[in-house]
């Protein structure tokens, strides 16, 4: 019998209309690296929420002992006090306390309510020294970079006693030399004996660190590799993170591809909020008429930057590079620009930046083009009843009456609320970031007929997936995208999830 | 929502019609539908009202008190239509009482020391007020200064202005027009009317009101059409005749009473031709239609290529102007531009906004429902003077309202909210 830290038995985890975990069993053994694979949206983080109390007990099935004691944690604080720690991928930390009352936030050194400076600032000290950051407590994180950042979360974390860590793509927004620092210092606390749960995209990382690996795909678990025999590959990781066939989920389609409707040179942006981090970095790509290319490419790799820098620069500072439209170099410096010229942008996160949600349908699909709908600046709301009703209709929007709020729609129809919005603004060229993201089996279906539609009037189809299978299914031509750069151009023809995978996990020399 | 299996799932039109339906969230009360969030207003001011009516033994509605009621807050109804556009797009103002000073100030110099000709002089002042709003919108919009702090600065800046230019006195007296406009009537053109037991009432002012009337009719009656011809839902024609005949009555037994006293305040008449232009700005104009857009999700408004910053600066603009128009008329009505005028003018426009069902978040709001909320304030402020209230209780009723007003907005958000889960 080996000595398992965790194991967690048969969760299922079910969103409204998603199984987002199905009988997923995993054991963890004690002291040891485990990597957890899976592309994006296969249920990893979903997992690390179940184990981490972020989602209660109770909403879920299944069972998790710790030490091999069964447990019902609550919330996060409930799982903390086992010394179940959590580091999320967007780091949780308040830019403007400094690092020690990072460090000790919610769980303050203090006496009778007094916080208790000097022990606060001393004990810090001591942590710092453990992950090895030499920076003075007292400096506000704000100041300090993001891998430096990052070390502070440890250090908080190993100031609750910490005995399984969990880190959520520790190393996505961290430079090579602060990655490997962080690895070497992940490889000292297992010494230490704390036992670490790593997600990861970065393959070549997870087979320097990693002593077993469980991999993740559709919400299931498939398998868990032990890396100390040695023979585990970053190839064979991959096939068991895509080793799925492609079913009849796809409506069949003919491509009829025209001219070039927009192509982008050597495209380079830069992050608004980390000075000088290149996001996008010299990037090629094009789109032709009735044609629908894929960009692919892990968390990270730059995929919606792209996308929304082209889109009038609603996205990065220090853009530079080249945009034509049909053949002609255009300067896009607004959305109202990028709509002018044709270009449409249905966003990744429908709720936060596609839709108003406290308005009805008929609203929403006018929203970008309200112009259209008006002489002289007054709007024909008749015209506008008619035009969304008429889209309610050829979308198969399921809502009683374009006067319901979008708000209240079902993902699937909220997106094609959205498409229908940027359809009529009359795009010729429309770059979809996740169409089908958190949207069930069937009314994905419905939006592949939607794409491939659009793509037979002579439009011009940019998708960004994380699900290769998707790209596989819908796309005529796919980019891969890796670290900011296009790593390879696939046909569909020749296309394969291995080789895309290759593409995407791709490290700039 | 059931999901399609793929096998059905072709894009084709009319899958499930159902033919134009009731949007939701409404509730049947003795077979007339009704939207409670949106008409709870409407409903809470005919209650305070007939409250007030029995409390005051009818005193509330006698000719010269509603005349007073209109008259006395007519500055603070002119500034919540442009606090509710500023709100709508999830703004606040808290220097419009600063600013009616200042504009009110500037008036006075131009009229009273420049002797300068009303109109050039009421022009000036409102190119004052628009240039004053420029100010703020620019720091808001352009600067990108949260609106609290750029108009709580605007509060100092402006009140130190009227002072500047008052030189720490009040001036005055305005010319006649300008009184007449805050605080006249319209003169009898056309002589009396009897209207038995009701004696005699003035002939014109019921002439315009019963044009009014007869336009609102037509108004909707067109825009009903309308919708008809384009297959759009809309009320039963015997509902549609009975909101068109209550809402005439109403009117119609306003402007007798007002004809009874001494014919139609001009506030009134200004205040009927602000409602109407700002209702329909924002309800069918593009740039009002943004404003919504902006305060319901700023992100999806930017990516949807509204320009945000141009839309923030001019509500600012308009704001300024109106900000000028009542200044003036609260001089004109005092007879003279005081180092004091105004004072938290800005919390009655803004309480005015909320209880008239503007949302804290933005995004939601109508000029009427921000009109009813200022009334809402107005009759009680009058009602409990009339039945001799102290100062104090007038505040605390005036307080619990806003703060009931406003849970009612949250808890009915909320309630939908959950039933949409």
């Amino acid at each position: 019998m080996t000595d398992d830290i965790l194991r967690m038995r048969g969760i299922t985890k079910t969103f409204p209309g998603v199984k987002a975990l199905q009988n997923v069993n995993l054991s963890v053994r004690r002291g040891e690296i485990h990597a957890i694979c899976g592309e994006n949206g296969a249920g990893k983080s979903t997992l690390m929420k179940v184990l981490s109390g972020v989602y209660p007990h109770g909403s879920y099935d299944g069972e998790i002992f710790f030490d091999g004691d069964p447990c019902h944690f609550s919330d996060i604080r409930d799982s903390e006090q086992r010394g179940i720690v959590i580091i999320h991928q967007e780091l949780a930390l308040c830019a403007h306390l400094s690092i020690a009352e990072n460090i000790f936030l919610g769980n303050e050194r203090a006496a009778r309510g007094m916080i208790d400076w000097n022990r606060t600032n001393h004990e810090a000290s001591a942590l710092l020294a453990r992950v090895g950051l030499r920076e003075n407590p007292v400096t506000p994180v704000a100041d300090i970079g993001v891998g430096k950042q990052q070390l502070v979360e440890i250090a908080k974390a190993l100031s609750k006693e910490v005995r399984l860590l969990i880190l959520d793509e520790p190393t996505a927004a961290l430079n090579d030399e602060d990655s490997a620092h962080l690895l070497d210092l992940l490889r000292g606390l297992r010494d230490q004996g704390i036992t670490c749960v790593i997600i990861s995209h970065k393959l070549n990382e997870i087979a320097a660190i990693a002593d077993s690996i469980s991999i993740v795909r559709d919400g299931r678990m498939i398998e868990t590799l032990d890396m100390k025999s040695g023979e585990v590959t970053e190839d064979r990781i991959i096939a068991g993170m895509v080793g799925r066939d492609l079913e009849h989920r796809f409506p069949p389609h003919e491509p009829n591809i025209g001219e070039e409707a927009l192509r982008i040179e050597d495209w380079t942006v830069h992050s608004p909020t980390q000075r000088g981090r290149v996001v996008v970095s010299g990037a090629n790509l094009s789109v032709r008429r009735g044609e629908i290319v894929g960009l692919a490419g892990l968390m990270g790799a730059g995929r919606t930057e792209l996308a929304m820098s082209v889109f009038g620069r609603a996205y990065g500072t220090g853009i530079s590079g080249r945009v034509y439209r049909d053949g002609r170099q255009v300067e896009i410096r607004t959305v109202g620009d990028a709509i002018k010229h044709g270009i449409a942008y249905a966003t990744e996160d429908r709720k936060r930046y596609g839709l108003n949600l406290i308005e009805d349908i008929k609203r929403n699909v006018s929203a970008a083009n309200l112009f259209k709908l008006a002489r002289r600046g007054w709007v024909n709301e008749n015209e506008e009843y008619r035009v969304a009703e008429d889209f309610r209709k050829s979308m198969n929007i399921k809502a009683p009456s374009v006067l319901s709020v979008t708000g209240k729609l079902s993902g699937g129809n909220q997106q094609k609320v959205v498409l229908s919005k940027w359809i009529f603004s009359d795009a010729d060229v429309l770059i979809l970031d996740e169409p089908t993201r958190g949207i069930d089996v069937g009314a994905k279906y419905e939006i592949y007929t939607i794409i491939n539609r659009l793509a037979d009037e002579g439009k011009a189809v940019l998708v960004i997936s994380s699900e290769l299978p998707e790209l596989l299914g819908l796309c005529d031509r796919i980019y891969a995208l890796s670290a900011g750069r296009v790593t390879g151009e696939v046909r569909r023809e020749d296309a394969t999830q291995e080789r895309l995978m290759q593409y995407m996990t791709k490290v700039q020399e | 929502m059931s999901s399609i299996s793929p096998a059905n799932a072709d894009v084709v039109p009319g899958g499930q019609d159902t033919g134009p339906a009731q949007p939701p969230g409404r509730a049947s009360l003795l077979g007339i539908s009704l939207n409670l969030r949106q008409s709870g207003i409407y409903i809470a001011f005919a209650l305070i009202v007939v409250l007030f009516s029995v409390l005051t033994d009818g005193a509330l509605l006698q000719p010269q008190n509603i005349s007073n009621v209109i008259v006395q807050n007519s500055y603070i109804l002119i500034l919540s239509i442009g606090m509710i556009l500023i709100i709508i797009a999830g703004h606040i103002d808290l220097s419009v009482g600063s600013v009616l000073a200042a504009t009110g100030a500037i008036a006075a110099v131009l009229m009273v020391n420049y002797h300068m000709p009303w109109p050039l002089a009421l022009l000036l002042t409102l190119i004052a007020g628009g240039l004053i709003g420029a100010w703020q919108g620019f720091w808001i919009a352009y600067f990108g200064i949260p609106a609290f702090i750029v108009t709580l600065a605007g509060m100092l800046l402006f009140r130190a202005l009227t002072l500047t230019v008052l030189g720490n006195q009040g001036i005055g007296p305005f010319p006649d027009a300008v009184r007449t406009l805050s605080n006249g009537f319209t003169d009898g053109y056309l002589g009396n009317i009897g209207l038995g037991p009701l004696g005699g009432a003035d002939l014109f002012s019921i002439l315009l009101g019963v044009v009014a009337v007869a336009g609102m009719a037509t108004a909707q009656w067109r825009t009903r059409a309308a919708r008809v011809r384009y297959n759009q839902s809309v009320d039963p024609l015997a509902l549609f005749l009975l909101k068109i005949v209550v809402a005439a009555a109403v009117v119609m037994a306003i402007v007798v009473q007002l004809a009874r006293f001494k014919n139609l305040p001009w506030v009134l008449v200004l205040l009927a031709v602000l409602v109407l232009a700002y209702s329909v700005i924002t309800t069918r104009a593009v740039f009002g239609r943004r404003i919504y857009a902006i305060g319901g999700n700023l992100q999806a408004a930017v990516l949807s290529g509204v320009k945000v910053k141009s839309v923030i600066f001019w509500i600012f603009v308009n704001m300024g102007v109106l900000s000028a128009l009542a200044g003036v008329i609260f001089a004109g009505r005092l007879n003279q531009a005081g180092p004091t005028a105004g004072g938290s003018f800005e919390l009655d426009a803004i309480a005015a906004a909320f209880i008239g069902g503007a949302a804290v978040q933005g995004g939601v709001g109508k000029v009427v429902g921000a009109i009813t909320g200022g009334l809402i304030m107005g009759v009680i402020n009058n009602g409990m003077s009339l039945i001799g209230a102290p100062s104090e209780r007038v505040m605390l009723v005036k307080g619990i309202v806003l703060l009931a007003a406003v849970a009612f907005d949250v808890w009915t958000k909320r309630r939908a909210g959950s039933a949409s889960q």
